[in-house]
């Protein structure tokens, strides 16, 4: 009976060092420690996380789904994370530019050019292509309505700048 | 994006400078930038910035359409044509007939607008009629 509690005793003495030298070794990493590093990095500190245990919750818009997994990859290479949820969401793709169809275009092309005789333009498939002569500053003008009447591009290239 | 790389330092400013419901895509080799900037000088600074990159716009990589927030119905707005009298017409283009005329420097109000590029404006002398909004500058 006194042998057995000797060997429980000794037992015993043995987990207690054992776990003081596992523990005393591994520094412990808090959850603000994570936090702090999720933080300074500056590819994620436009997320929101939540950590607890070791366990991160990322929050928040990123553009499209390789950062969404590149940003979960990023946390979860940080010491003492055990676990992340993504939560991130993909921003929605931006719309498409509206192109005006050729007639509006081609009458207000018309308007456009009605004070600069040099300058003549076509228009095809909301392309407008630019040619004849002017100055520096007309044309500079001339380009602001032109991009105003929302064309598919300005194609100055036929257009000789004095 | 290599067209926003190449035009980031004009992007960046139109961040910067407050340019609202901005919206830059690039599609089919050509960079469309569309925004209201806060003031008249907000959108001539961006110009002056697209005309440094790409030199007299001859690339014709970007389509850039900055209108000017104060431009709002009751504002008041200078004709800013470079010398001559504004025609003030009936409907919205040139095919339209003479309402009237604005003279250079004179400042109209703004009471609507058709589109961007015609806007509905009475004179003091109260002529009523579409002037080419290029030539009508918000009063700051």
């Amino acid at each position: 009976m006194k042998r057995k509690l000797r060997g429980l005793l000794q037992v015993s003495v043995y987990v207690a060092i054992a776990s003081l030298w596992l523990f005393s070794c591994k520094p412990k990493i808090t959850d603000q420690d994570i936090e702090a590093k999720i933080q300074s990095n500056s590819a994620l500190s436009h997320l929101s996380a939540t950590v607890k245990d070791g366990v991160v919750t990322l929050t928040g818009e990123c553009k499209d789904e390789m950062e969404k997994s590149s940003c979960e990859a990023a946390v979860k290479s940080i010491a003492g994370v055990k676990q992340v949820v993504n939560n991130l969401t993909v921003a929605p793709p931006p719309a498409p530019v509206e192109i005006a169809a050729d007639d509006p275009l081609t009458k207000g092309v018309t308007d456009a050019l009605k004070d600069f005789p040099g300058v003549m333009a076509t228009v095809k498939d909301g392309v407008i292509t630019v040619t004849g002569e002017t100055t520096s500053a007309d044309w500079k003008k001339i380009k602001m309505s032109l991009d105003g009447l929302r064309p598919k591009k300005v194609d100055p290239s036929g257009l000789k700048i004095k | 994006m290599a067209l926003q790389d190449k035009y980031k330092p004009l992007v960046d400013t139109a961040k910067a400078s407050g340019v609202s419901n901005l919206q830059v895509r690039e599609q089919d080799a050509v960079l469309y930038i569309d925004g209201v900037a806060p003031s008249g000088s907000v959108k001539d600074q961006l110009w002056d910035i697209y005309g440094r990159i790409d030199p007299n716009f001859l690339s014709g990589d970007v389509v850039m359409n900055i209108n000017v927030a104060s431009a709002v119905a009751g504002a008041k707005v200078k004709v800013t044509t470079d010398s001559s009298n504004l025609n003030i017409r009936k409907g919205p283009g040139t095919d339209q007939p003479l309402a009237g005329k604005a003279a250079h420097g004179e400042v109209v109000t703004l009471i609507s607008k058709a589109n961007d590029q015609w806007w509905l404006v009475r004179t003091d002398a109260g002529v009523e009629g579409y002037g080419y909004a290029q030539y009508l500058t918000p009063v700051e």
